[in-house]
């Protein structure tokens, strides 16, 4: 080693090179979450009273009582249903002219920011939020329900179909643009088939979603299922309410599989 | 056929990618545009059929002047041109049949492509197309499942059915085997001469440019710096268009190798496709 040329040592170049910068993150990072654990109040006498509150909520729920409710439940689920379905069906047709002109590849520029802007803002709310909206607007019961699942059905498909073009093979593209095919044509036999297995799977997928969300915004008055759950709970009728959601776990594990088996399928 | 004036193209990098090119190609000729990466020639062949638009010049297609067409005129002129794509361009998810018929897109209206409602003249002259190239049996296939040859015929069955008079072929076998690339660049030369069309074809193999094209041009910086059968191709010459090298070897092995080869290769496509 002492004659001749010095060994050359290599290390992996640090993610972050400023050494202050980096080793300050890893000590920032310690000192607040020791902080965050330090500071949480944990009464465990109110834990011990709520695990024995617990423990009776859910020997309520004991036996599910799928009869003296059934008429209900039964109303609640399709409407539930008719929600899902309606609003998957509207929102993903109103989604394909935004998401064509969210892709930059497509549109213009004023019309990409125009569809992208749309996007944001029905991206912005939660569904349950739009449901709440909805519900002042047009008064309790499914429609409002409906309307709040579609909004959200746009944001959501809009986005991951304008980004799926984003992402196609512009090669293929300019192959037919290069036939003289019109602009709805080239749509047609360029865009369309290099899309449409991943939109299928994502419009299973957001049905999937729509049903599960179907739940959560009849609890703000938005109708379907989630209303009949809310009722049973106000009455106290644990029973009831074991039963409706044993139902939504069943369909939605039902979809569940169906819409991953699909999506493997048309891949 | 094909007559390019004063051609130039500067990208809004600043790339000047083509400077004042002045070119032109009659009917029935075959030309190979040779050149190192980056000397603008796909960027040419673009330009024709303005999938890159020019910065400035003109370019004839018969008498119609291409550079300066609206987007309605243009569709009709773009059906009069073949292009044929290095990485085959097939739409992969649409079956060999829809990729032939994609070519008579600027011919049929929408809601007859949108139905595959194509008229039986064309599905007549598709089968036909498959046929002369070996692949009528694989015609419901998806394009995705065919070898990189295969697809390579089926992209020149596209550009043959718009019924073009010019093809523009950009590197048809930059991602072939050295076998399959012959026999491609064979089946495009014969498809030329019996139907006597105008051919561009960009190609950076040497070797196969002389082979098959009796005109060679060759492209450096954007600029047009050999025009000229392939037998004067010498040294200097290459040296010009890609720069120092021992050239001896490449010339030599043309004109020794070049029809023995020409007849072996033929022979081993007679053994891969017996005649049916």
């Amino acid at each position: 080693m002492s004659q001749g040329d010095a060994i050359r040592r290599w290390k992996r170049p640090p993610f972050i090179q400023n050494p202050t910068l980096r080793w300050g993150l890893w000590v920032g990072a310690a000192i607040y979450l020791a902080l965050a654990f330090g500071t949480m109040e944990v009464n465990w006498d109110r834990v011990a009273e709520g695990m024995v509150r617990g423990e009776r909520f859910v020997s309520a729920f004991f036996p599910p009582d799928f009869v003296s409710r059934w008429d209900s439940i039964q109303e609640g689920i399709l409407e539930s249903l008719w929600m899902t379905i309606t609003s998957t069906v509207i929102g993903i047709i109103l989604s394909v002219p935004v998401g064509l002109g969210a892709a930059r590849n497509l549109a213009y520029r004023p019309v990409y920011l125009f569809c992208r802007g749309i996007l944001a803002v029905s991206r912005t709310f939660p569904e349950i939020i739009l449901a709440i909206f909805f519900v002042k607007l047009f008064g309790f019961g499914p429609f409002a329900g409906f309307l709040a699942l579609s909004v959200g059905t746009i944001g959501f498909y809009g986005k991951l179909l304008a980004e799926d073009i984003e992402d196609m093979d512009p090669v293929q593209a300019e192959a037919i643009k290069s036939v003289g095919a019109g602009w709805l044509q080239w749509l047609n036999y360029a865009v369309q088939p290099q899309v449409m297995p991943r939109m299928i799977g994502l419009g299973i997928y957001r049905l999937d979603i729509n049903f599960r969300e179907s739940a959560v915004v009849g609890i703000v008055g938005g109708g379907g299922i989630g209303a009949t759950l809310l009722t049973s709970f106000d009455r106290y009728e644990f029973d009831s309410a074991a039963a409706i959601l044993l139902v939504i776990i069943g369909i939605v594990m039902v979809l569940e599989y169906t819409s991953g088996y699909i999506r493997r399928w048309v891949q | 056929m094909l007559r390019i004036e004063h051609l130039d193209k500067q990208y809004k990098t600043g790339d000047h990618a083509l400077k004042d090119v002045n070119l032109e190609v009659p009917k029935g000729q075959v030309m190979a545009l040779i050149g190192p990466s980056g000397a603008g020639k796909s960027t040419l062949i673009r330009c024709v059929n303005r999938l890159v638009e020019p910065t400035s010049g003109k370019i004839f297609l018969g008498d119609l002047e291409l550079a300066h067409l609206g987007s309605t005129d243009l569709r009709h002129a773009r059906t009069r041109m073949g292009m044929i794509f290095q990485e085959y361009a097939l739409v992969e998810r649409l079956s060999v049949m829809e990729n032939v018929l994609s070519g008579r897109l600027g011919y049929v209206g929408f809601w007859r492509s949108f139905f595959r409602k194509f008229p039986q003249s064309d599905i007549d002259e598709a089968f036909n197309l498959l046929q002369r190239v070996g692949l009528d049996h694989m015609a419901d296939k998806r394009a995705d499942e065919l070898s990189g040859g295969q697809r390579q015929r089926v992209g020149i069955c596209r550009a043959l059915i718009q019924n073009p008079d010019l093809l523009l072929v950009d590197e048809p076998t930059a991602s072939l085997d050295p076998k399959t690339s012959r026999q491609i660049m064979r089946l495009i030369c014969e498809l030329c001469e019996e139907r006597q069309l105008a051919a561009i074809i960009n190609i950076h193999d040497v070797l196969l440019a002389q082979m098959f094209a009796r005109r060679i041009v060759g492209l450096q910086l954007g600029s047009i710096v050999y025009d000229g059968p392939p037998e004067n191709l010498n040294p200097e010459v290459l040296t010009q268009i890609y720069g120092e090298e021992d050239w001896e070897a490449t010339i030599e092995k043309v004109k020794e190798e070049g029809e023995e080869l020409d007849t072996a290769a033929l022979l081993n496509i007679a053994k891969v496709h017996p005649p049916s």
